[in-house]
């Protein structure tokens, strides 16, 4: 509109089959890559990635990086807070404070140091408040328990109740939670697809008998069900997966068979048995593509949920035995002394927090991902 | 006569996961006091996106008016904040939507979705609120009000739900009516009551009434004028006449062609090559260029302005141009034009 | 309706028995007897306790006894608490898990919601990603992490509330929040996603257009929309609760079910946790019935067609 005088000899006839070639579409990405770009553009869901690597690489290796071995018992050097050297201002710097109010400040003093056994010697005493003003006085007693130990190396998360290394347990215990909760989800979904694949791709009577049958078992709660079957068996790593996976497949043989369902009677794949296709070219061609997001996103849903009943179990005492440590049981053995050595907890939380976290994150990345309904 | 509704270039843009999605870019159109204009166009030409637009009903964000003014009785809906824009919304301009079957809040009782506005704009009670709605459902042809009243969306068929629809448009007497494809989901015979039933009220209120669909044997029975719109822009704009009978725009052409008809005599239907253009990346020159027969280089350097044709006939394509070379259009529209010159007595309308 | 409500009666009897008979067998074939408890007994003490508990009935008669006694109400005895019936023992400690449970979950859900439907109004606001950062939390620590943290902080360090025991509403407050992080949590993610759906809707649409304003939009036509869905994780949500106050219970030592099944199952007291396991599984298809009638209830939809 620029130019209302344009120049005669464009008014010339252009051939269209010459000018298809501008039609200019968006580029055509497969399923897979549009999901993978969008699960990259996801920023939640690649931290959960990155935490959950790092995570998987210490559950791994972690055990190796210090001399300690996860059953090594030393009472002398029990009972001692985390200290890493140079992280000192991180609060890591193996020491534990304690703050007291009193009438006078010897008051708050006594009572401060009485927290550590009176162990004057080691502990230093910061007055944070003489209250010459009229208020209470407030002490801070900072204790180095390595120093009244006479401990010399480093425990970079602390000692338990008996010495033992809480850097190489919690590390061993994360790789028995993820082992455990790896293999439930594993045979979660070759049960689960098999059954549910079988039901919605027979169909009829076949499938009638079989969801009767997942009707009548989740009428029971799992809770309920894993807790009769770890009281029957011997508690252990085995037991503990097996007692998952009875109830655990469940859900996914549900949306297996749903997806299926729907997808059986799809017009592309009517189409594609009209036009002569085998049914395993329509199981691998159709069925399996459109299945597979859905399999992954359930899994990535199982394995927090594994993670989770494994050290719920564990906490109700139903766990794996003693010395073994996974995530439940050394939490459990934290709880035993939260009051006074709230580190002991917190070690085996965190990490069992952190990867709950990155599990689900990243499952919701790859369900937004894979949601056709947020393809736009 | 005055205009009652007075849209001056107006844009409306998308912002996507994949870029800005221009899918209104620069229109202008009028509707008068009980004059009825018919937007016409393929899906995705931008013809709900602008009515949306007029009552400010884009999901902000994504969506934005970036440009243009929208002039209702002289005031400017695009300037205004949504607080204001709700007094006028429901009142002096309703809206009348294309599916039935979920434009209703399926928890609420029928009775309660019509009495909602009227509560609201016209300050009624309860029980002369439920009065007026009673009338309403009696004007718009359902039978036993009284009993429907009380009942849920689900309970009504979708031709009744499409009625209760223009019912709740129709409460307030609004002065402007847009109607999205009213009749697109429903039944042929239910489709003619429904427009009957429009026509009636329009006669009656003398409101305007914009009408969008893409089935032109619709817009022969309802419009007055008709504006034809490709990829979010208008491209010919005429009485329905000037449309039918005398069509200058090759995408226009190309619509007639593809409608059928008794009177026609031929095998095929035109149909119109390739596919709309992706507004994310709008093409240089003439959009509809790549898809015409007619095309000329030109076409893909520089967009065509709107060429005059009659008083009130506009059409934008270089073809008007008066280096252009003489083009007909093809000789199955031809045959058509004079099928329905020859058959139908529509023509004579106010 | 009747009809519905009866055969689903009849389904959830049929299952409890199945559960019943399954958790009976399966407690037979576990080791362990009144007696190991009690080791220093004569051999006539022996035969007399081992009558008491009707263990030396054949296999069938045992079942059927237990069966028979299940419709009066009778669980049978503790092996620990010598003369007591597991139903007394049950009753007993219903009070505290029932009371932290319809806590929790009122709390939650309630809390939940207000969350998730200020997160969808201010949809990618500041308050949005708050509340998805919440619920992500809330989702993935498990409730005993968080009661530690709860009894640490608030307990130990703040002495703001008691960290164990039961004597009163404030012992109630620590395990409350501990276990009413997960319905929020849940609650506050559902209720987003519905109500985002609920207001991109096209009868949403339909009501602006009639000028109703944000408020009457959201409030009038989208929260009892968005709603009706949300029912049907209320009963999942209870489930998960009676899973939580098994650990909670423990750590705050309430006087729960919870509690006393964690410690039969360290003690081996198979009546109690057959009576206990009997009960969650009432328990759980019932709140299964219940929600299920709701349903049915606050949707006209189902109700109707249910009438037809």
């Amino acid at each position: 509109m620029e130019n209302h005088k344009p120049s005669k000899d464009l008014f010339v006839p252009v051939d269209r089959e010459a000018e298809e070639q501008h039609e200019i579409g968006r580029p055509s990405l497969s399923f897979w890559k549009d999901s993978m770009l969008r699960l990259r553009k996801n920023k939640a869901a690649m931290i959960g990635l990155v935490l959950l690597i790092i995570i998987a690489f210490m559950a791994i290796f972690g055990p190796y990086m210090n001399e300690y071995t996860a059953n090594e018992q030393d009472l002398s050097q029990a009972k001692v807070p985390a200290k890493v050297e140079g992280l000192g201002w991180l609060g890591l710097d193996g020491t534990l404070s304690q703050i007291e109010e009193g009438e006078t400040v010897e008051a708050a003093r006594e009572d401060a140091l009485a927290r550590f056994s009176n162990d004057e010697e080691n502990t230093e005493i910061n007055v944070l408040n003489d209250g010459s003003d009229g208020s209470q006085a407030r002490v801070e007693a900072i204790h180095d328990p390595y120093a009244a130990k006479d401990i010399n190396n480093n425990f970079w998360f602390g000692t338990d109740g008996l010495g033992r290394d809480q850097w190489t347990r919690v590390w061993e215990g994360t790789r028995i939670s993820l082992y455990i909760a790896l293999l439930a989800a594993a045979i979660d979904m070759v049960i689960g697809v098999a059954y549910g694949g079988i039901s919605a791709y027979y169909g009829g009577r076949v499938d009638n008998y079989m969801q009767r049958f997942i009707e009548i078992i989740t009428g029971i709660p799992n809770l309920v069900v894993v807790v009769l079957m770890i009281l029957i068996m011997d508690p252990g790593i085995l037991s503990i997966t097996i007692a998952l996976v009875i109830t655990g497949w469940i859900p996914m043989a549900r949306i297996v068979r749903g997806q299926v369902l729907k997808l059986k009677n799809q017009e592309f794949v009517l189409a594609s048995q009209t036009l002569g296709s085998s049914d395993g070219r329509v199981i691998r061609k159709h069925l399996v593509p459109n299945v597979t997001g859905l399999i992954i996103i359930n899994t990535m849903f199982t394995i927090p949920s594994a993670i989770f009943f494994e050290a719920f179990l564990s906490f109700i005492g139903l766990g794996l035995p003693t010395p073994t440590a996974s995530l439940g049981t050394l939490i459990d053995e934290g709880f035993k002394s939260l009051q006074i050595y709230p580190f002991i907890l917190f070690w085996p939380a965190l990490v069992l927090s952190a990867l709950m976290i990155a599990f689900n994150v990243l499952a919701d990345g790859l369900r937004d991902a894979f949601d056709p309904k947020m393809r736009e | 006569m005055e205009n009652l509704l007075e849209v001056n270039n107006l844009h409306v843009s998308f912002d996507t996961y994949g870029g800005e999605v221009k899918a209104v870019r620069g229109v202008d159109f009028s509707v008068k006091k009980g004059e009825t204009l018919a937007i016409v166009g393929e899906s995705g030409s931008g013809k709900s996106v602008t009515t949306k637009a007029l009552m400010g009903l884009i999901p902000q964000p994504p969506g934005r008016i970036k440009e243009g003014e929208i002039l209702f009785e002289g005031k400017d809906l695009a300037k205004m904040k949504d607080k204001e824009l709700a007094n006028i919304r429901g009142k002096d301009i309703a809206m009348i939507f294309q599916d039935p079957m979920t434009s209703l809040n399926p928890t609420m009782k029928v009775g309660n979705q019509i009495m909602e506005g009227l509560i609201k704009h016209q300050k009624k009670s309860k029980s002369e609120a439920k009065e007026r709605a009673l009338e309403l459902l009696k004007l718009v042809g359902i039978p036993n009000p009284e009993e429907r009243i009380k009942q849920y969306p689900h309970q009504f068929s979708g031709g009744m739900r499409q009625r209760v629809v223009i019912a709740i448009a129709l409460a307030c007497n609004p002065k402007l009516l847009l109607a999205d494809e009213p009749t697109t989901a429903l039944d042929v015979t239910i489709q003619a009551q429904i427009l009957e039933v429009m026509k009636d009220i329009q006669k009656e209120m003398d409101s305007g009434i914009v009408f969008i669909t893409h089935d032109l044997g619709v817009v022969a029975n309802v419009a007055d004028r008709v504006a034809v719109m490709y990829a979010g822009k208008i491209v010919e704009i005429g009485k329905v006449d000037d449309i039918f009978y005398n069509p200058k725009h090759p995408y226009t052409w190309g619509l007639l062609g593809s409608m059928p008809s008794l009177e026609s005599t031929e095998d095929e239907l035109y149909a119109i090559p390739g596919s709309p253009p992706d507004l994310l990346n709008p093409p240089k020159g003439d959009a509809f260029a790549p898809r015409s027969d007619h095309a000329m280089k030109i076409d893909f350097e520089q967009e065509p302005p709107m060429f005059k044709v009659t008083e009130d006939h506009y059409a934008a394509t270089w073809l008007l141009h008066e280096h252009a070379p003489h083009t007909e259009p093809p000789k199955s529209v031809q045959a058509r034009m004079k099928g329905m010159a020859s058959g139908s007595s529509e023509g004579d309308r106010k | 309706m009747v009809r519905y409500i009866s055969e689903r009666l009849v389904y959830m009897l049929i299952t409890l028995l199945l559960i019943a008979t399954m958790t009976f067998f399966l407690m037979k074939l576990l080791p362990g007897t009144p007696l190991s408890a009690a080791d220093k007994l004569s051999e006539e003490q022996q035969a007399i306790v081992l009558e008491k508990y009707g263990l030396n009935d054949p296999l069938p008669v045992q079942y059927f006894n237990y069966i028979a006694g299940l419709f009066q109400g009778d669980l049978g005895l503790s092996f620990q608490f010598d003369n007591r019936e597991v139903t007394t023992i049950l009753l007993e400690r219903m009070g505290p898990s029932m009371t932290l449970g319809a806590q929790s979950l009122i709390l939650g859900t309630i809390i939940g919601m207000l969350l998730g439907l200020i997160a969808a109004i201010y949809h990618n606001g500041v308050v949005d990603y708050g509340s998805t950062l919440i619920a992500v939390i809330g989702k993935s620590i498990p409730s005993f992490v968080f009661a530690g943290i709860l009894q640490f902080y608030l307990g130990v360090q703040w002495g703001l509330f008691p960290v164990a025991l039961w004597e009163g509403w404030e012992y109630t407050v620590l395990p409350t929040i501990a276990l009413a992080i997960f319905p929020i949590a849940i609650a506050a993610r559902y209720m987003r996603t519905e109500m985002l759906e609920v207001l991109g809707s096209d009868f949403i649409t339909t009501a602006r257009a009639k000028g109703v304003n944000r408020f009457g939009v959201v409030f009038k036509h989208g929260l009892r929309n968005a709603m009706i869905p949300l029912v049907t994780i209320i009963g999942p949500l209870a489930v998960s609760l009676m899973t939580g106050t098994l650990v909670i219970e423990n750590i705050f030592s309430v006087p729960g079910i919870g509690e006393q099944f964690v410690k039969s199952i360290n003690t081996n007291d198979y009546p109690i946790i057959m009576g206990t396991t009997l009960f969650f599984s009432f328990l759980f298809i019932l709140i299964i019935l219940i929600i299920d009638l709701l349903y049915g209830l606050i949707d006209p939809r189902i109700r109707l067609t249910e009438g037809d």
